[in-house]
């Protein structure tokens, strides 16, 4: 399978993604530059971590004018898989992809650790490999990964069980000091309703390889590939 | 207009300084010129006061690619690559502005080591503050801390460790020291030079406004009330617009259009002109009318001496410009041809076609002052290196030795620095192979199977104490670090922060701590490829302990045998590498529970030191430890509660032998507990593994012994056969690692 990585101005975990899809999944992937206008055929696309045109204004804010966007809404809507990876998520959020927004972290401090996340839905195409209530160790590393969404969209996205990661303690309990931002309802990754677009703030593709001491993100990259696979 | 000695001195020109330049010129030198050889005879950049102390370092051997005189040093790390990296100060502006100081200072660093054509993969940094319960400590510290966070998190380089420090000295001097390393192909360095006649020179990055113009050159008869108002002490840093520069310069670089590269950093386009030329034999000619400008109006004197930060000068192949242009045009940067290199080796500035300014370089770059200044040994030395263990035994009530690791493991410089590293990215780039806090950095090397190691590390109280020596085992503590990781130590960068070199005392300090730097550089095989010097370190006359910061690096030719700190399993033999000597002078003991800054460093053999770092680094390669720590800071006991910590609560049994050095018992067990004796290191391994060894170990010359087994969720530690330390390692990991924490939530209430 393909992927697709899209460099925006100010994104810094593209090459990550990258070495991700090609080097730990095997897969071919392809950097794509956000003022192209071509998915170059790509089954799977990621929109990586980083802080796209700098986060200025509001993070993913100006990302979503950039024209690969277009495209990528397209492919959104023609029932493409797509996942956004902490920059990523907010540039979904904003793109109108998915529903809410995010706020500075409870804390007001940029937060890089380890933290746990139990699977709550795995008819996505990056939780297929999963089961639910699995819980997964995955670092993140954000300012802005305090999800927000009025009671009403909440009560919707609940409904539709679109939560598919929240932040527990390691043996799977929700607790408030275990959400490391403040999100509610302990919100860490979130889908459409058609369930082909992902957000997560926890970056999978930095905990992938033994090298780096944890390997829980996989559970994710190799739903990715499950998912391509059964389609 | 001719120059009265009041702008001269407003310039912090000595007379005879005047005079040379009028020497170089063969006439008067106008006010722009005069505000260009101000800035490049500044201390900052001719290193005036230093540059025959630093001539002496080793700087040379077989890994080194590139010496001091670059952007930065490089060394090979084999397979054709080649590590860049440097270390260089922010400290003035980080106490002025302790956000932007320390965001700058970042930015500038980066600036250094891509411009080698290397991209950056790890940060670290080594700062250094007054008492963090002293009014003002933790505003600062917070600030800085935020800063080198949110340049180095924007721009996706991972701050994988550093140190941080707290000395009454550093109240009104901080130290914010950052350290960059970065990969290059060898084919693919590239340097700041300028040669070529006809050769473009251009312009990239942010346009360049009235900020940084430095202080000394500041007031000067072109600047009125209003125009100093408009201008910021400190510059203000866009991460964003790096981040930009950093990847449109790399693929420019892949093209070969190039012929040099230069960041834009202290003393702006005078200093990168200048330098370029020198460095490449040519003259450099610009119109500073083309230079982008952010503000209206400026002169050609303000366009000059500007520090606007994300600015990089590019000397292009004639009939190349396009292909560059083109590239930075995607990146929405705009690349301008604001000159030509020439054939005279003249520094030629125009306005709008006319000259305005027209020196040699050479006069500027090799030709600068250089000062051979008095030193002399300072008078508190003598006093302050006696230390009576019976007289402080006496004086004091002594503590219990529990007690006494408690109040060390929750002193701020012992204690875990977990709430600054949480709020540094440390993971982006996907290579960081040992956490903060958990040791040396390490990063893998992608596309091979190594892994570099990397630490910065001074202690300003054994400088105080001896600058010499305390510079001494500054270098082996930072070499001893990357060993520690399994890492081969082959190359070094220092920072070295000082008072005022202009009285003796403080300038005999910096020699002899560069004579201890040259020393333990030549015996360890580190030699140092760049750095940086910060002098003027003092408020109301009083200085900042001698400080200098040694960051090396080493090579580990696995990155999946690295060694971490922690103890890894119950039932492990506890090790002891080197030996105790009874030593408590300078220690954080003495500091802590005494409040004394007394007494000589510990004593350093650098062939043993070497010794043991080779031991180390064959234990890792051959997998046959489990952890290693380097006994610094708190001695034997803090050393051993560490590798405790962060392994979910495993306890360790020590027992060690006892020393007769005084009177007092209690005293005795605590030099054995808590003296702080060099090249340490507590390592970790099975049973069976111990006979080996010490077998290594005694061929090597290394005195080694079993001092202890994992197991339990407790420390205890005997001293001679009596249990001392005892206590839950669960309480003592929460006095660890929320010490620091505490004083923040404590502010925020």
């Amino acid at each position: 399978m393909k992927f697709a990585v899209i460099v925006f101005p100010g994104s810094n975990c593209d090459h990550d993604a990258f070495h991700a899809a090609t080097h730990v999944l095997g897969q071919s992937a392809e950097l794509i530059w956000h003022k192209d206008t071509d998915l170059k055929g790509a089954d799977f696309v990621i929109l990586p971590g980083g802080f796209a045109h700098g986060d200025y204004l509001r993070t993913g804010a100006m990302a979503r004018f950039s024209p690969i966007m277009r495209e990528v809404k397209a492919f959104a809507e023609r029932g493409g898989p797509v996942l956004g990876i902490c920059n990523g998520f907010q540039i979904l959020l904003e793109a109108g992809l998915l529903p809410g927004a995010m706020l500075r972290n409870r804390g007001l401090k940029y937060r890089c650790e380890h933290v746990y996340v139990r699977v709550e839905q795995t008819d996505t195409p990056v939780t297929c490999g999963a089961h639910v209530g699995q819980v997964l160790r995955i670092p993140i590393g954000h300012g802005e990964g305090n999800y927000y969404a009025p009671p009403d969209v909440l009560e919707r996205i609940e409904a539709n069980r679109q939560v598919v990661l929240r932040y527990t303690t390691a043996d799977g309990q929700l607790d408030d000091d275990a959400n490391p931002n403040g999100s509610v309802h302990a919100i860490a990754g979130l889908c459409s309703e058609r369930r082909n677009v992902v957000g997560m703030m926890p970056h999978p593709e930095r905990a992938a390889e033994p090298a780096l001491g944890c390997v829980d993100g996989l559970v994710i990259l190799e739903s990715i590939v499950k998912a391509f696979a059964t389609a | 207009m001719s120059i009265d000695s009041a702008t001269i001195e407003r310039h912090g020109l000595k007379p005879e300084e005047y005079d040379r330049i009028v020497k170089f010129l063969g006439r008067q030198p106008n006010l722009t010129e005069l505000g260009i050889y101000s800035v490049m005879w500044s201390e900052h950049c001719s290193y005036k006061s230093s540059r025959v102390h630093l001539k002496t370092l080793p700087t040379e051997g077989p890994q080194v690619l590139q010496g001091p005189g670059e952007n930065a040093g490089a060394v090979d790390i084999g397979s054709g690559l080649a590590a860049v990296f440097k270390i260089e100060s922010h400290n003035h502006p980080s106490f002025i502005e302790p956000y932007q100081g320390a965001a700058t200072g970042v930015g500038g660093i980066i600036r250094d080591i891509f411009t080698m054509g290397a991209r950056p993969i790890a940060l670290m940094n080594s700062l250094r503050f007054g008492s963090l319960s002293a009014p003002g400590t933790s505003r600062l510290m917070e600030g800085v801390v935020a800063g080198i966070a949110g340049y180095g998190n924007s721009i996706g380089i991972p701050t994988i460790g550093g140190e941080i420090g707290f000395e009454p000295s550093y109240a009104g001097n901080p130290l914010v020291n950052v350290f960059c390393l970065g990969i290059a192909r060898q084919a693919d360095i590239i340097k700041g030079v300028a040669s070529g006649v006809g050769n473009a020179v251009y312009y990239v990055g942010a346009k360049t406004g009235r900020d940084g113009i430095h202080g000394a050159t500041m007031a000067s008869a072109e600047f009125d009330e209003k125009s100093s108002e408009k201008r910021p002490a400190v510059q203000v840093g866009d991460p964003f617009m790096e981040k930009l520069l950093l990847e449109a310069c790399l693929e420019v670089m892949q093209t070969d259009a190039l012929v040099g590269i230069q960041d834009m950093g202290a003393a702006g386009l005078t200093c990168s002109t200048t330098e370029m030329g020198s460095r490449g034999g040519a003259g450099v000619e610009i119109d500073v009318s083309l230079v982008p400008q952010r503000e209206t109006g400026m002169t050609p004197y303000e366009i000059m001496l500007s520090e606007s930060q994300e600015r990089m000068l590019l000397v292009v192949k004639r009939g190349r410009e396009a292909e560059v242009e083109k590239i930075f045009d995607k990146w929405d940067l705009h690349a301008v041809h604001i000159g030509d290199v020439t054939s005279d080796g003249m520094l030629r500035v125009r306005n709008r076609g006319q000259v305005v300014a027209e020196i040699p370089n050479r006069s500027l770059t090799d030709e600068a002052p250089v000062y051979h200044r008095p030193m002399e040994p300072p008078a508190y030395l003598a006093d302050v290196q006696r230390l009576d263990l019976d007289a402080v035994a006496a004086d004091s009530t002594m503590p219990e030795a529990t007690d006494a690791l408690m109040a060390l493991l929750s002193t701020p410089n012992i204690s875990s620095k977990k709430w600054a590293y949480r709020q540094y990215d440390h993971m982006v780039q996907t290579n960081t192979v040992n956490l903060p806090g958990f040791g040396a950095g390490v990063v893998r090397i992608k596309g091979t199977d190594r892994a570099l190691a990397m630490s910065v590390d001074g202690n300003g109280r054994y400088c105080y104490l001896d600058p010499k020596h305390g510079a001494m085992l500054a270098v082996a503590e930072a070499a001893r670090n990357v060993a520690c990781a399994g890492a081969l130590p082959i190359a070094a960068t220092n920072c070295l922060n000082f008072g005022n070199p202009e009285r003796p005392a403080i300038m005999w300090q910096f020699a002899q701590a560069v004579e201890g730097i040259g020393e333990a550089c030549r015996v360890l095989n580190v030699p140092i490829t760049g750095g940086n010097v910060s002098l003027y370190n003092e408020t109301d006359g009083k200085a900042i302990y001698p400080t200098p910061i040694i960051g090396v690096v080493g090579v580990l030719e696995r990155a999946d045998a690295v060694v971490g700190r922690q103890f890894k399993r119950s039932g492990d033999v506890i090790m002891l590498l080197g030996e105790g000597r009874g030593e408590l002078g300078g220690s954080q003991y003495l500091q802590t529970l005494h409040d004394l800054v007394r007494g000589l460093p510990p004593r350093l053999d650098l062939e043993a030191e070497k010794a043991l770092q080779r031991l180390l680094v064959d234990l890792a390669a051959e997998r046959l430890i489990h952890s290693a720590h380097d006994c610094s800071d708190g001695g034997l006991a803090v050393t051993v509660a560490e590798c405790c910590f962060d392994t979910g609560g495993a306890g360790a049994e020590i027992s060690i032998g006892g020393l007769n050095i005084g009177r007092d018992s209690r005293l005795n067990d605590a030099v054995a507990l808590f003296g702080e004796s060099a090249s340490r290191v507590v390592i970790s391994t099975t049973s069976d593994t111990v006979t080996e060894i010490l077998q290594r170990a005694a061929a090597v010359g290394v005195l080694a012994r079993v001092i202890g087994e994992t197991g339990g969720n407790r420390l205890r530690i005997a001293v001679a056969g009596r249990v001392v330390i005892d206590a839950s390692v669960d309480d003592a990991e929460r006095i660890w690692s929320t010490s620091i924490e505490h004083v923040f939530a404590r502010r925020v209430a």
